[in-house]
């Protein structure tokens, strides 16, 4: 029983962190119906952003308390990759807009793999260790451990998403975006500037990558290069377990995938008698994709089709 | 381009002439590749693997217009069939013709096992489904050594028989009409003739009412169902084709190599393929052709990268293979904003990909 | 990954108890002819072409690099020492080639190689390059012998050219899982690997050792070699409450993993063999290093005066550090200039049944190949890191 709590435990902190990258996917997809392959790597931006203001302020002896320079570096991570999604829009996929529809996802592939090679130009090969920044504590409950950082990393993320909620559904800002969703054309008449709130879009959710990039590296304490893809991937998977394009369905997708990720890694042999082990791990989160997308395209909470037109 | 052929079909004896120019400059290329080395002959029957790759993979995303990031497995699965019927593996010493159709047909089954259930998708679903799919498969491949031993697991396969047909090996030099065949001569012929039949097969496919069913479902799919096409044949036609011509490339993968494992066939794989489709112009056999070669012959081209490096700068300020998967990212946003039909375009697909202002 | 980032230590040492093992079979003179260049009479040089095929781009970069400069080094001592071959003076010429550690690459460069008319090759670095690079060489009868390939299967597919300076998965693997349940006494082992083809092989190997000698595997896991969260499989492992833990991997996931495994409050010995015996894990580990065991084959380079020799040298002539494997493609190197002179000649030919029959005190240590091409040695170091830094614990096999 501590054990099943534990890949609990395990499987909530990781959902947590796909959750809050899924919601980058779902907004994007949402309002203009474009998978950004790219949005895993920026959230490898934010973090590789962060470790480098983070250690370097920690490096030259500022002095300055940890929770300021976590601020700083935070605020440097979300600085750097709001300005990269906007630019990104603009840039590959803002002119392929009323394209054909491979078009923009062939420039999306292609903008992961630039952001990729670029960071791995800047950063390097190697993993990079990112310092304890405050003493973990460990507590035991009922045979399962927790420590205090996944405890904050389940605590951030509800509250930014609690946050995001809020901001879509009772800001003018939120209602401008829910409008460009739902039919751009009309949106344009009734006066809202819809590439406006197709940018704000991308910048809400790379804020919330480099939130996501922060915590998935202070999580494992490494970074590097190519952290991004698969977490996107996975990320992905759960926003469209969710129900693409819903924000609740995103979160709830992101727990449901890193708890069956942990069960499965856990158990799979068990259940196949010893034909399947944890190397199988990663074919999880493709099968439920699969299954999800054939027997319920809308996701668990989903508005729109996965099939719409 | 039409025209022009009409126009020859009037003058027989230019065809002829023509067909036959083309064919012994194809013929001589390994001659003239070979006064650069051998290494040469291995390089240009590389390019021939990769351009078989892409015309298949044209198929499905050049033609129907269905985005396939998983096209690599299908390439896996030939390479791994045909190493498990000729190798020490499972001794096991199949002939090459027997492998070859078997390849062609087991490729197509797993074309079509992919394809049935993703076919409701709309193109980026489908991106992320085939995606998962090609990981799935190479999973699969990596850890089928327990609890039964398959594929041998991250080890891979050693001593994959060369291709014989017959007494006739081609892995061997050999003699005939006082030229002197090596072995990665005999495989460029076997290799151009592979690519011929599917390029012929290509070309008559878009010609045809398949053809132009899937230039209908590419275009509106709704549309296309609308004017009886079966959307439901035509897009596990077109995966179940691309696959089997990725099979048939993979076959000749491991026959060359010798030797295989699961790291040949990464996702990265996939999306360079896929460079070489979009590159060349999708949908345009002749463009896609031209996009296999230059992308296969490039990675030569980044070896004089280094050195070039050093006399200039002293030191190595980019690494050459950091520089090939940038220009590769780079090419794929930069061909899609301003030349979206590739560089050689097909005339159909030029018109649809240039932005329309509905 | 064949290649293991043993940086920590200069290399393997084989230095073992040979006495006894002087019956090698020359093996019967391979058929085809290389194109061995002929020396033209006149000037009393001998121009031989030797290749060196290494990733000198791509993620392992720094190691190609490092194994072309160690060949590099061999070529110009042995060039300043005018060894003389049938009467003339041996002048080696190194051709190098960047196998990109892409199988595809790597047999595309063993034909520039053979075109090139080299007589002896030193690479691959990786076994997937080297399995497949492997059979264009012994169709052209050229020698090649790998610094660090490690899968067992290249000197297992009856060729006559090839040889390895390193020992294999099954050497390394089978001397730790002895160690492992023997020495360490441990009843209980989990065994992860990272389903690479290195990872798996050893912890394969680790795993049929441990268990011939009493020990029970009592949890067999896998992850990727680009995995960062194992939470799930430790957890898993520490239900059984292993002795200890074998991970057969790599430092970058090695180090996270020891870490992950300590914040679960798993208290198992954690080992890996010579994937993680470097400053890199200790780097990722963190305080979580302290008591990991590692392995590296041969015995520790504090007892080998030439390899402190050897690093110093390799620091002033290319102004880095060693890496892993130049010491081995030096030996390497050496060992064929060794066989050319016994044979008086450097036709592949004629000293290819010399090399087989290879006596030599390299930097490395003793180097013999049995029939297939391998080290004939089983002698590997297990380190235990301290306070951040790597102890040697004891030497066992051989």
């Amino acid at each position: 029983m501590d054990i099943f709590l534990q890949q609990i435990v395990n499987g909530v902190t990781l959902g947590s962190i796909y959750a809050l990258v899924a919601l980058g996917y779902t907004m994007v997809y949402g309002i203009i119906g474009l998978i950004n392959f790219a949005h895993g790597d920026v959230v490898m931006v934010g973090a590789l952003t962060a470790f480098t203001v983070i250690t370097g302020l920690l490096g030259a002896g500022a002095g300055l308390p940890v929770g300021a320079v976590v601020a700083l570096g935070l605020a440097a991570a979300i600085l750097v990759c709001t300005t990269l999604a906007f630019g990104i829009e603009r840039v590959a996929y803002r002119p392929l807009r009323r394209a054909a529809r491979l078009a923009p996802l062939i420039t999306a592939i292609g903008v992961s793999i630039v952001l990729q090679n670029t960071a791995m130009m800047i950063w390097g090969r190697n993993y990079l260790r990112f310092p304890e920044l405050w003493q973990s504590r460990r507590f035991v409950i009922a045979g399962a451990s927790i420590t205090s950082m996944q405890v904050a990393i389940v605590l951030v993320s509800v509250a930014v998403m609690a946050l995001l909620l809020l901001m879509i559904h009772y800001t003018k800002l939120g209602t401008a975006m829910r409008a460009t969703a739902q039919n751009p054309e009309v949106a344009g008449l009734m006066g809202i500037n819809i590439n406006t709130a197709i940018s704000i879009a991308f910048v809400i959710g790379a804020a919330l990558a480099a939130a996501a990039g922060f915590m998935v590296m202070a999580y494992y304490q490494v970074a590097h290069y190519h952290m991004g893809f698969i977490l996107g991937l996975k990320a992905f998977t759960a926003a469209v377990l969710g129900g693409i394009g819903n924000l609740g369905g995103a979160m709830l997708g992101g727990l449901l995938l890193g708890v069956v990720e942990a069960l499965g890694a856990g158990y799979i042999g068990d259940l196949t008698f010893g034909f399947l082990g944890s190397n199988y791990q990663d074919v999880f989160a493709f099968f439920v994709l699969i299954l999800v997308l054939i027997f319920r395209p809308l996701g668990l909470l989903g508005e729109r089709a996965g099939d719409r037109a | 381009m039409v025209h022009r052929l009409t126009a020859l079909k009037r003058h027989p004896a230019a065809v002829w002439l023509g067909l036959v120019l083309v064919g012994a400059a194809l013929a001589a290329v390994p001659f003239v590749a070979a006064l650069g080395g051998q290494a040469w002959v291995r390089i240009v029957n590389l390019a021939l693997l990769y351009v078989m790759l892409a015309l298949g993979l044209n198929i499905v995303v050049g033609f129907a217009g269905l985005l396939d990031l998983g096209y690599i497995a299908f390439y896996a699965v030939g390479a791994y069939l045909y190493a498990l019927l000729a190798s020490p593996q499972f001794g096991l010493h199949l002939p090459f013709w027997v492998i070859l159709p078997l390849g062609f047909m087991v490729a197509c089954l797993f074309g079509v096992l992919l394809g049935a259930p993703v076919l409701k998708l709309r193109g980026d679903y489908l991106a992320i489904v085939t995606l998962g799919f090609g990981e799935i498969i190479r999973i699969f491949i990596n850890n089928l050594n327990a609890p039964i031993n398959i594929t041998n697991g991250p080890q891979g396969i050693t001593l994959i028989d060369p291709v014989r047909i017959g007494g006739f090996s081609f892995a061997t030099t050999g003699r005939f009409a006082g030229l002197t065949f090596t072995g990665p001569m005999k495989y460029y012929y076997l290799l151009l003739a592979l690519v011929l039949v599917i390029i012929v097969i290509n070309l008559r496919l878009q010609n045809s009412r398949i053809g132009r069913a899937w230039e209908a479902i590419r275009e509106d799919e709704i549309a296309a169902q609308a004017m009886g096409i079966n959307l439901r044949n035509m897009k596990l036609l077109a995966f179940a084709m691309g696959a089997s011509f990725g099979g048939v490339a993979g076959g000749m993968f491991s026959a060359i190599q010798g030797f295989i494992s699961p790291e040949s066939f990464g996702l990265f794989e996939s999306i360079i393929v896929l460079t070489m489709v979009v590159l060349g112009g999708m949908g345009n056999v002749p463009g896609v052709v031209l996009g296999g070669v230059l992308l296969s012959v490039f990675p030569e081209a980044l070896r004089y990268m280094s050195p070039l490096q050093d006399a200039v700068f002293g030191r190595e300020l980019i690494d050459p293979e950091a520089a090939r998967l940038l220009i590769f990212g780079l090419a794929m946003v930069f061909i899609m904003l301003f030349r979206p039909a590739g560089l050689l375009p097909s005339a159909v697909r030029k018109r649809e990909l240039a932005l329309h202002g509905d | 990954m064949q290649a293991s980032l043993k940086a920590l230590t200069l290399a393997a040492a084989m230095t073992l108890a040979v006495a006894g093992c002087g019956k090698e079979e020359p093996p019967p003179p391979p058929a085809p002819k290389a194109a061995a260049p002929a020396a033209p009479p006149a000037p009393p040089e001998l121009v031989v072409k030797i290749g060196s095929a290494a990733p000198t781009t791509g993620p392992i970069a720094h190691l190609g690099k490092d194994n072309e400069n160690g060949v590099r080094l061999a070529v110009e001592d042995v060039n300043a020492q005018k060894v003389m071959i049938d009467g003339k003076v041996l002048k080696l010429e190194l051709i190098a080639e960047d196998d990109q550690a892409d199988p595809k690459q790597g047999t595309t460069v063993a034909q520039k190689l053979v075109d090139a008319g080299v007589v002896a090759v030193v690479g691959h670095l990786n076994s997937g390059t080297t399995i497949p690079a492997s059979k264009i060489y012994s169709d052209a009868g050229i020698p090649q012998v790998s610094p660090s390939a490690t899968n067992p299967k290249y000197t297992e597919q009856g060729f006559k050219t090839t040889f390895r300076v390193v020992a294999n998965d099954i050497q390394q693997g089978g001397a730790l899982g002895h160690y492992i349940a023997k020495d360490m006494k441990a009843k209980t082992v989990a065994i992860v690997d990272d389903r690479t083809a290195y990872g798996q092989g050893v912890a394969d190997e680790v795993e049929k050792a441990a268990k011939a000698d009493g020990a029970q595997i009592v949890a067999r896991e896998f992850t990727t070699d680009r995995s960062t969260d194992f939470k799930a499989i430790l957890t898993k492992i520490k239900g059984k409450q292993p002795d200890a833990i074998f991970y057969g991997g790599m430092d970058a996931t090695g180090g996270p993993m020891l870490k992950q495994a300590r914040d679960l409050g798993i208290k198992s010995k954690f080992m890996m063999a010579d994937g993680g015996c470097s400053p890199e894990f200790v780097k990722l580990a963190g305080e979580a290093a302290e008591g990991f065991v590692c392995s590296i084959p041969g015995t520790p380079v504090e007892k080998l005066a030439k390899g402190e020799e050897f690093k110093k040298r390799y620091r002033a002539r290319f102004g880095t550090d060693v890496q892993i494997y130049s010491p081995d493609c030096y030996d390497a190197t050496m060992v064929m200039v060794e066989a050319m002179k016994r044979a008086n000649s450097a036709d592949p030919a004629k000293f290819l049944p010399e090399l087989a029959k290879t006596d030599y005190e390299g930097i490395t240590g003793k180097i013999q190949f049995d029939e297939k091409g391998d080290l004939k040695s089983g002698a590997i170091t297990i380190y235990e890191a301290k306070g951040g830094k790597f102890d040697v614990l004891t030497t066992v096999g051989g």
